[in-house]
């Protein structure tokens, strides 16, 4: 590329993550001249997810592609635990329909999936540069024309797709975002802990090829927006958190990220699942946790915007979702594509019908459904009074000691409705009906 | 563990110019210094001698949350230079 100042092709997508090759796929799959620009030594060198992917609406977008991908274990135990001071409460759901093949979702690591995900792109007949770092987009009248690469190259495209992650620094230039809010994002760091196959099936209690997705939320993020995550993988887990960034800048006293994260693991009831396991890997990412409300726009003259660069993200603290919507966007992105291609007209006209696609997708429509949720999770009572009240009533339940114990009933309601009933907890329970 | 010893865990290719730049003025007159507490990790420090703000950009894990907690406007802010900076192995 060196040698030549200035290429030409049809689409440059900026970004090897799942939403740009996603596009890449279906255009090069059309014929459509596509070259992917990716800034890490290969596609998935700078990607990280928590992460667990759910492969149904993926099987929906791009059927048969991924039978031989290299996902880590189907999940089949899904954990949700509201941690207190000393104490924490947990549902599990074990299903049998997490059973059913094809599965419901898998635990995933990204540097194996995206870099598998690369090839099939590139088999397919797109063109994958890594190495290259995206500098800026290129503007000529108003209208994207291409890139600025690597300091001095030059990409021209008939359009550039923004695939390039949450910051998506090309949305920005290309003026279609105002700066990021810290209230819309949330700073995420992870560790990979290797350990054995088989102890990993005995501490979460997984046959071969199971695996556990577990949510924490509560103290662990000290009143916080936030909460904490495993996942297991073939033969390490992924352990780590997710706290929001206006959080932590507004918190008193300051505490920084790693230092939550190290507290989190001290705890029993996380110290055991991880004990004697090889921490191989720490990685951080930044997540959009804005959903509709923090989105830019979507396209320009010779632009579309897909994946997280999007600010498609979607956390609900029982589910947390992103890379369904980046392979969605990417597909609809690249059929949006492929009609201008047909009308050779890549105006904002003529690419808006990529935002109709989406509009008329599960990706736009759920973040619309849950539009509120972001409101409702800046509560802070849902970080330490729900949990405290909740592990409180239970361990008054299960304590036994030399005093006669009151009936249930009693218990319940004297811990119940004294913590409650109150204004707050009530106004609370409305929110919760508009999410 | 402590944080260091997490990122010597991972694989950096370590570029000779910082893709973080900083802007001593803003620093200096800021007293809030999000900085500090949102890089995971632990990356920004201030310097006793100068009082200059200080980040170790051969140590960034790319993920922008001071870019976005900066809402000071002090960081000209890019990710490292195409085939440097981390490269994660697991993701």
């Amino acid at each position: 590329m060196t040698d030549a100042d200035e290429e030409k092709v049809e689409v440059v997508v900026v970004g090897a993550g799942l939403a740009g090759l996603s596009a890449a796929y279906v255009l090069a799959q059309a014929g459509v001249d596509t070259v992917v620009v990716e800034r890490g030594d290969y596609p998935g060198a700078k990607n990280v997810t928590g992460g667990r992917i759910y492969m149904h609406p993926l099987r929906h977008y791009l059927p048969d592609l991924w039978d031989d991908a290299p996902l880590e274990r189907h999940v089949t135990r899904e954990t949700l635990t509201m941690m207190a001071e000393g104490s924490s409460t947990a549902i599990t759901l074990d299903s049998d329909r997490f059973r059913e093949e094809p599965y419901h979702s898998y635990t995933i690591l990204r540097s194996n999936f995206d870099r598998w995900f690369g090839d099939k792109v590139a088999e397919a007949g797109a063109f994958v540069l890594p190495k290259y770092r995206a500098d800026d987009v290129l503007m000529e009248d108003g209208r994207v024309v291409g890139i600025v690469m690597g300091g001095e190259d030059e990409i021209r495209g008939d359009v550039v797709v923004a695939a390039d992650g949450v910051l998506s620094l090309m949305a920005e230039r290309a003026g279609l975002r105002q700066v990021q809010q810290p209230k819309h994002y949330a700073v995420s760091a992870k560790e990979v802990i290797e350990l054995p196959a088989k102890s990993i099936e005995e501490r979460f209690n997984l046959g071969p090829g199971e695996g556990a997705a577990q949510l924490y939320f509560g103290t662990l993020t000290k009143g916080m927006l936030g909460g904490g995550f495993i996942y297991t993988n073939k033969d390490s887990i992924s352990l780590g958190l997710v706290v929001g960034i206006e959080a932590l800048m507004e918190r008193e006293p300051k505490i920084e990220v790693h230092e939550i994260l190290e507290d989190f693991k001290a705890r029993p009831e996380i110290r055991n699942l991880v004990a004697d396991g090889e921490i191989v890997e720490y990685s951080a990412h930044a997540i959009p946790e804005g959903g509709i409300n923090a989105m830019p726009k979507l396209y320009s003259d010779g632009i579309v915007v897909i994946g997280e660069a999007a600010g498609l993200g979607l956390n609900m603290l029982i589910t947390v979702r992103g890379m369904e919507f980046a392979v969605a966007s990417g597909v609809l992105a690249a059929e949006a594509i492929i009609k201008a291609r047909e009308k050779g007209d890549y105006s904002a006209g003529s690419l808006a019908y990529y935002e109709e696609l989406l509009k008329d997708s599960f990706a736009l429509q759920d973040l619309e459904t849950f539009r509120h949720v972001l409101g409702f999770m800046e509560n802070p009572r849902l970080f330490n009074f729900y949990p405290q009240a909740v592990c409180d009533i239970f361990t008054e339940l299960m304590w036994i000691d030399e005093n006669p114990k009151p009936k249930i009933s009693t218990t319940v309601i004297r811990e119940g409705v004294g913590k409650f009933l109150n204004w707050s907890t009530i106004k609370d329970g409305l929110r919760v009906l508009r999410i | 563990m402590n944080v260091e010893t997490k990122l010597g865990l991972d694989v950096f290719k370590i570029d000779k110019d910082a893709h973080i730049i900083i802007d001593q003025e803003i620093c200096r007159s800021c007293e809030d210094k999000f900085c500090l507490y949102v890089c995971p990790g632990k990356l920004y420090s201030v310097n006793r001698e100068t009082g200059e703000m200080e980040v170790e950009c051969s140590g960034c894990l790319e993920c922008g949350s001071c870019r976005i907690a900066c809402i000071h406007g002090a960081l000209e802010w890019n990710y490292a230079r195409g085939g440097f900076g981390i490269q994660y192995r697991f993701g």
